[in-house]
């Protein structure tokens, strides 16, 4: 018994290694599935569901490493090449997002379990490869402790996404998205490759380790953030590199869709974190305000475009661009208040950042699960053929209910909690020493409170028109429920929406161990569990539990006193019909109804193609295609060149053989010449 | 001593008679003349490495003039005679586009090679120092022979061609490789050589014809 208890123990404390081992118990399920790749049975319910219950193993290990000790831990792998081992490496920052990745993931996984259907593109065997592989490479980037070892989990989670976004390979669309997923992830690799080369300084070593001890110039390190800025933002989705997001995310399945957006996009803001506070030695506070400016207009962005989007996964995946550039504020936030030598509210904003991306990673989940049960029942993405859908399908309604309230940013839910949070860290900006700044960042405080009003609408709009009205096809009456492990699942990531923001203590104390170890200065814990009081509870402090209460009781009160008082004088009639009695379900409020104004406001952002019909028109047709002016004034340009040059190139191969042994000739003369 | 000297000035002739033979290879128009020629090219360098080695004093180099006279003497002119016939291209001949600029752009190669040589001569201690410009012309004349033909199996002459001019100088600078190397390129050659053989079948069976330019269209656009 007790030799036992003395392995338990010694296992538990050293974290690390049941870590790698459950990464390497994902890579074995995913080869598992391969036993028997077309069978549906096998892979949902048995692969799956075990791959679930490592996903909730790993995030367990990593909150029991982030609440006992933050020691880090440190290991050589026996992997890699000769003389360039992997180093795997275990510290608040990478436990806090494992906690995420475990977390969510388990969600996920349990939702994939009942939504699996054959003859869908891949062969599930194969689909489960990839999907455990890319769990595994998101686990050991986060693990990872030396350049090479990263670049390699980052180009295998690269890659095993992109097949996972294929799967359905044979439409061209899809492919299409694929190869601009491919592209912008491998423009990214580049740019985080090159920041790590920049990073070394000069002594060609690429451990972690020999990177925080390198002292680079101001030109060095600011090269090197750039870099890592656009690399990571390459793949977290940023504004100008965004264009690969709205494309990707609809085109994979739903539960790859959850773990690309809530996940995958979570491994950029971690690698911007791990470069920005952890590597480099310095900071300046013009890379606060140029993350701030474009993690804001990013999440303006994002929301925009989410408002007028007709497909919901899209419209869910521009949500995403918008999330992530609320954390990216954050982030910006953090650099400059660092830089500026104010470490608490540093650690505020990193905390209002770590926060949102473990919110971000339930709610959107949960959002692109639910749109995927919707996929299921009804085999509709667009909008203007849903509808009415919760009375069909009222579990999955009920949890994408939280789902939206929580991304919409409204109490007692953890929405709520981050987007406060950081709204509170841009009050503290007057302290900062320049003149111009401390004026102009209050106005982003404003913009990020439009954003936040913006992501509400959209979330009316995404809601409202899927759940809620009439249903716009007959088809939708057939529309079922998901099955009882989908409900397990969405139920998973809402009760997490739910506990974070009932009780932000629980997030505020992991993330606060990781503020802890990269600025050394926490938030204020030690209000009592039910509050938190960020910097003082005289300035501003908030309670989801009595807000909770207040909520419950509200609503209590109220159903007690309508039941009492107006019960049995129910009386069910048709509405009053505005003296038009041929009123069809067609004639509710469209998703480009609704986001007609935001249309016009910001009219400016979007390019638009619109067809309307006229007045004489016996056959009218109604059409808009809205595009991201970026598409054609950034990305389109630089593919003609690009193509300009590859024809040049192309020259070259004259399809002569007289040309190529011409080409060989001149060379070696050349050479020869040279060498004298 | 004085039959040193004649040795020496017999090796430069020899030489010469080589980037003779290289430039009439360049102006050939009939495939089998271009074999014969390559034969006789074959047998100078023969010659030559038999008196390289005898003045050296080398046995080594007896071998290599040995491997020289079996393949590139006998075995490899005798089964490209039998290739053309078995192909039915013995009195094929190709247009050559232009013979006097490729005289003159030989020429040129020719200057350029002994521009290079120099160096190289002043450090070697051969008594065949002298002939390694020769040497390196015959490669680049070998090469450019390549570059203007057009049908397979002159390309393939013309890249046997460029190896003499390898081992000549090998021969030149160095007395000769190891035997090793020489073994191993040996067996290379003739491996590439019956590998070429297998492809001009599939190239008419193809094409109905050996012309390589109809190989352009095998370019994707």
């Amino acid at each position: 018994m007790l030799p036992i208890a003395h392995f338990d123990a010694a296992l538990i404390a050293r974290g690390l290694p049941l870590l790698l081992l459950l990464v390497a118990v994902w890579i074995g399920l995913g080869l598992i599935g391969l036993l028997r790749p077309h069978s549906v049975r096998f892979v949902a319910r048995v692969v799956f569901p075990l791959g679930a219950i490592t996903c909730f193993a790993l995030g367990a290990v990593a909150a029991h490493f982030l609440v006992s000790s933050h020691a880090p831990e440190v290991m050589t792998l026996p992997l890699g090449l000769p003389d360039l081992p992997f180093h795997a490496r275990l510290d608040p920052l990478a436990a806090f997002f494992l906690l995420l990745l475990g977390l969510a993931g388990a969600g996920i996984s349990t939702f994939a379990v009942g939504y699996f259907r054959s003859g869908q593109g891949t062969a599930p065997g194969l689909h489960c490869l990839q999907y455990h592989v890319f769990l595994a490479s998101m686990a050991l980037v986060i693990l990872a402790d030396d350049a090479y070892f990263f670049m390699v989990a980052w180009e295998t989670m690269a890659l095993s996404s992109y097949f996972l976004v294929t799967s359905q390979h044979r439409i061209p669309e899809i492919r299409r998205a694929g190869f601009l997923y491919l592209l912008m992830a491998h423009i990214g690799a580049l740019c985080i490759l090159l920041s790590f080369g920049v990073l070394q300084g000069g002594r060609w070593q690429f451990t972690f380790d020999a990177m925080r001890g390198a002292l680079l110039t101001p030109f060095w390190a600011s090269a090197a953030f750039l870099l890592a800025l656009i690399g990571f933002g390459a793949k977290a989705g940023l504004v100008p590199l965004h264009a690969w997001l709205p494309e990707a995310h609809p085109a994979a399945p739903s539960p790859v869709s959850a773990l690309m957006s809530g996940l995958m996009l979570k491994t950029a803001i971690y690698g911007m974190l791990r470069i920005t506070f952890d590597l480099l030695h310095i900071r300046y506070w013009w890379w606060g305000v140029l993350v701030l400016g474009v993690g804001l207009f990013s999440a303006l962005f994002g929301a925009i475009f989410a408002a007028v989007q007709t497909d919901m996964k899209r419209l869910l995946a521009y949500s995403s661009i918008e999330n992530i550039g609320i954390i990216f504020t954050g982030i910006g936030l953090a650099i400059l208040f660092a830089a500026c030598g104010l470490p608490l509210f540093a650690a505020l904003a990193l905390t209002a950042a770590l926060i949102h991306s473990l919110n971000h990673a339930f709610f959107k989940s949960l959002l692109f699960l639910a749109t995927g049960s919707v996929l299921h029942a009804t085999n509709q993405r667009s909008l203007g053929k849903l509808g009415g859908l919760i009375r069909r399908m009222p579990w999955v309604a009920t949890l994408a209910l939280i789902g939206t309230l929580a991304i919409a940013g409204l109490p007692p839910l953890n929405g709520f909690v981050s987007e406060w949070l950081l709204l509170q860290s841009f009050l503290f900006t007057p302290q900062i020493p320049h003149a111009f700044l401390n004026m102009l960042i209050p106005l982003c405080a404003a913009l990020l409170a439009l954003t936040v009003a913006l992501a509400a609408y959209v979330m009316v709009k995404f809601y409202g028109v899927i759940f809620l009205g009439q249903h716009r096809e007959p088809s939708l009456v057939h529309a079922h429920d998901a099955d009882w492990m989908e409900r397990l699942g969405l139920a998973w990531l809402a009760l997490g929406c739910i506990a974070i923001g009932v009780m932000p203590q629980l997030a505020l104390r992991v993330a606060g161990a990781v503020t802890g170890a990269l600025l050394g200065q926490a938030v204020n814990l030690s209000s009592p569990f039910w509050w938190i009081a960020p910097i003082a509870s005289k300035q501003a402090s908030y309670s989801g539990l009595i807000l909770l209460t207040g909520i419950v009781g509200v609503v209590g009160i109220t159903f007690v006193m309508v039941r009492a008082l107006a019960h049995g004088r129910i009386r069910r009639t048709a509405s009053w019909d505005c003296g038009y009695p041929w009123q069809t379900s067609r004639m509710q409020d469209t998703a480009e109804g609704f986001g007609q104004p935001i249309r016009h406001m910001f009219g400016p952002f979007f390019r638009m193609e619109r067809e309307l019909p006229a007045p004489t028109d016996t056959t009218p047709h109604y059409r808009i295609h809205i595009e991201d002016r970026l598409w054609r004034a950034l990305y389109l340009p630089i593919a003609r060149y690009v193509q300009r040059l590859a024809d040049w190139i192309g020259l070259l191969q004259g399809g002569r053989l007289a040309i190529y042994l011409l080409y060989s000739f001149l060379t070696l003369i050349a050479l020869l010449v040279f060498v004298r | 001593m004085h039959s040193s000297h004649m040795i020496v000035e017999l090796l430069k002739l020899l030489a010469a008679s080589l980037l003779l033979i290289s430039f009439a290879m360049l102006s050939r128009r009939r495939t089998q003349r271009l074999i014969t020629l390559f034969a006789w090219q074959g047998s100078v360098l023969f010659i030559s490495t038999l008196l390289v080695a005898y003045s050296a004093g080398l046995t080594e180099l007896y071998f290599s003039a040995a491997l020289t006279l079996l393949l590139k003497v006998i075995a490899l002119p005798w089964i490209l005679h039998r290739l053309i016939q078995r192909l039915g291209a013995q009195w094929d001949s190709e247009p050559l586009v232009n013979i006097p600029t490729t005289m003159l752009v030989g020429l040129g190669l020719v200057i350029f090679a002994f521009g290079l040589a120099q160096p190289i001569s002043r450090m070697a201690t051969t008594i065949t120092r002298n002939t390694i410009g020769i040497a390196l012309a015959v490669i680049f004349l070998a090469f450019l022979m390549m570059i203007t033909r057009r049908k397979a199996i002159t390309q393939v002459i013309g890249f046997l061609a460029m190896e003499n001019g390898l081992f000549f100088a090998a021969t030149s600078a160095t007395y000769g490789m190891p035997m090793v190397i020489e073994l191993g390129i040996a067996l290379d050659l003739l491996v590439g050589f019956f590998i070429l053989g297998i492809f001009f079948f599939q190239i008419r069976e193809q094409f109905d014809s050996l012309d390589l330019s109809n190989m352009e269209a095998l370019k994707e656009d």
